[in-house]
């Protein structure tokens, strides 16, 4: 059963002129994980938002477990949970007082909301924090909160919305694994990102989304393969750019693109650290000496210029520093 | 409608929480209050000559009393705007309460506030010697009546506070609004030193009505100029009455509907 359908959704800005969402599909198996892969402005929150009943489209249809959205969104709102894109709690309030006003808010008793609120504030390592105003908490402290708040009835389907922009590596991984034991508890997630890593991690099925539209959908093993997988990249002296081109071929098997004034020898490879192992043998026996050698796994970008051929339009100026940064820090 | 009632005093709790937990809000918002009441009463009581026993700080009181009650909508426009730019009304939208929880609860809050407010300002005014001789029921309704006007602006101000963008719009609109409203009407002087058209105008401004009105329910005469014998001059509570139901009869299903196509611009 599909826990979560979007059909045909459209939705316009600014009297028609901006298209956030241009009819997007998508659905989520009850009891699985979705990530919408997508970057800046492709319409994550406005899916997001018509989903959780706080934005109408102008047309199409949606539901959550089988009840419609757009007719009956008291009866959605009773069994979904909803962390937005920033953290939405009283700032001049304790993580308790909100865990409680909350709890009141979803009727349950007030023996019940501090039961609840005790519990939350355990599993989410807020304990000692929760008598301390939400405004000395930290951003991560904060993302964790409101997810705290938004499981208060235990929804049987979650939206999540970039749950870990903005965290640190550390606060990344601690909210993969309180997201982890969520999915294992079998609620039904729908979470958006930006990063392919996160979506890898979290998600059992990936929809890429760009301009409003799912340009793509699959496991992620089935999207890197479209996107063509892992590249192996070589950097070497001038002298030997020629060789190394010959060797990478071998190992690839597939069109070698080279780089001149970078030096830079790249092709796809299907075998992972076989393949660079193999590469390295064989530059070795080559007497090359390798300035860089390494796999590079597709990142977001990589999606992009795979599916669409353009890349991400709003980011187009901080995708070119990267790759400039990028290249300069491989020299 | 047993959940909506509880419902919206869960978010009422929530603002007197926030009171608690941060106390300058309550303190500064008494503060102000207080404060003009002092300086009219000491800087103007001097020059003006009301004709009536007991002074200038007489007819000042309800004055100042209906327009601190006014601001009420600006309180609530940028809490509620506050509210809405910091995602919660988003959370708020997104949970199974009633779709006018929120903001009933909002008003009631801001209700409640001017409680303590008036009260602070009735000892202050006391102290420097406002003296209302209509003996205690009339003066108590007087009060009720000043909470009813509040909590009637107040739902202006929800409209205003969800249609706006930021905080700081919301704050600049709502003094817009309100400080011509309570400076063209009778509370702070007599009407009979303005411009012709004006007086028309303070006549049927529902500040001057309602000063009028609570200057009747604590014991005074009112003095009109060009406007005396006027159905809002004659009949000051009654026209107050029928302002505050329209204003509500406008405003609150304005403000619930506007709450619930809210979203974050
Ligand atoms: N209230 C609004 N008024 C006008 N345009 C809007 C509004 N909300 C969203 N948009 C536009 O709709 C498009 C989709 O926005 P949306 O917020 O859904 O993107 P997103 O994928 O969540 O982006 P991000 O990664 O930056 O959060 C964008 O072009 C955005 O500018
Ligand atoms: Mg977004």
């Amino acid at each position: 059963m599909k826990a979560v359908i979007a059909e045909n959704l459209i939705k316009t800005y600014n009297k028609g002129s901006v298209r956030a969402l241009d009819g997007l599909n998508l659905d989520v198996e009850e009891g699985t994980v979705l990530g919408v892969l997508g970057p800046n402005g492709a319409g994550k929150t406005t899916t997001v938002r018509i989903l959780a009943t706080l934005l109408s489209p102008d047309s199409g249809h949606a539901s959550v477990a089988g009840i419609d959205v757009l007719k009956h969104p008291d009866e959605v709102r009773k069994i979904i949970g909803l962390s937005g894109q920033y953290a939405a709690v009283d700032e001049t309030l304790t993580g308790w007082d909100n865990l409680i006003m909350f709890g009141r808010l979803y009727h349950l008793s007030a023996k019940a909301a501090r039961e609840r609120a005790i519990e939350l504030l355990e599993q989410f390592s807020l304990s000692d924090a929760a008598k301390r105003p939400i405004r000395t908490y930290s951003g991560g402290m904060r993302r964790r909160l409101d997810l705290a708040a938004s499981l208060i009835i235990r929804p049987k389907v979650l939206f999540l919305d970039e749950p870990t922009t903005g965290l640190d590596p550390r606060g990344r991984q601690d909210m993969w694994g309180v997201i982890d034991d969520l999915v294992k508890g079998g609620v039904t997630l729908l979470l958006t990102t930006q990063y392919l890593e996160e979506a890898d991690h979290l998600a059992d099925e990936i929809a890429v989304i760009d301009h409003g539209r799912v340009i793509a959908r699959g496991t992620s093993d089935s999207l890197k393969k479209q996107v063509g997988g892992e590249r192996l990249e070589i950097v070497v002296e001038n002298a030997n750019v020629a060789a190394t081109k010959e060797i990478v071929a071998k190992v690839s098997g597939s069109a070698v693109n080279v780089d001149e004034g970078l030096r830079q020898i790249s092709a796809p490879v299907t075998t992972g650290s076989k393949a660079l192992i193999e590469a390295a043998k064989m530059l070795d026996e080559a007497g090359i000496h390798p300035l860089d050698i390494g796999l590079k796994r597709p990142s977001l970008d990589d999606v992009f210029l795979s599916l669409t051929g353009h890349v991400a339009e709003e980011k187009i100026a901080e995708v070119s520093d990267a790759t400039s940064g990028r290249k300069k820090g491989k020299k | 409608m047993m959940n909506a009632i509880s419902d919206a005093l869960i978010i009422t709790k929530r603002q007197l929480l926030q009171l608690a937990r941060v106390p300058e809000v309550l303190i500064f918002s008494t503060i102000q209050p207080v404060m003009f009441v002092l300086l009219f009463r000491y800087v103007f009581g001097g020059s003006i000559d009301t004709g009536q026993p007991g002074g200038y700080v007489q007819l000042l009181m309800p004055g100042i009393f209906v327009q601190t009650v006014a601001f009420t909508l600006a309180a609530t426009a940028v809490g509620l705007s506050a509210d809405m730019q910091k995602g919660l009304i988003d959370r708020f939208r997104s949970l199974p309460i009633s779709r006018s929880a929120v903001v009933f609860g909002r008003t009631l809050g801001d209700g409640v506030l001017n409680i303590v407010v008036l009260v602070v300002m009735g000892i202050t005014g006391f102290l420097v010697g406002w003296r209302p001789t209509s003996g205690a029921l009339k003066i108590f309704l007087g009060f009720v009546f000043l909470f009813v006007f509040g909590f009637a602006m107040s739902w202006i101000g929800v409209l205003i506070g969800l249609s706006v963008r930021e905080e700081r719009v919301a704050q600049n609109v709502t003094f817009i609004a309100v400080f011509p409203l309570t400076f063209l009407s009778n509370a702070f002087a007599p009407t009979t030193g303005m411009p012709k058209p004006l007086q028309y105008f303070a006549e049927w401004n529902p500040v001057s009505t309602m000063v009028a009105g609570c200057r009747e329910l604590f014991g005074l005469k009112n003095e009109f100029g060009a406007t005396a014998g006027s159905f809002p001059s004659e009949n000051p509570l009654l026209m107050s009455i029928v302002y505050m139901i329209l204003i509500m009869a406008v405003f609150v299903p304005l403000s619930v509907r506007k709450y619930n196509n809210a979203s974050k611009k």
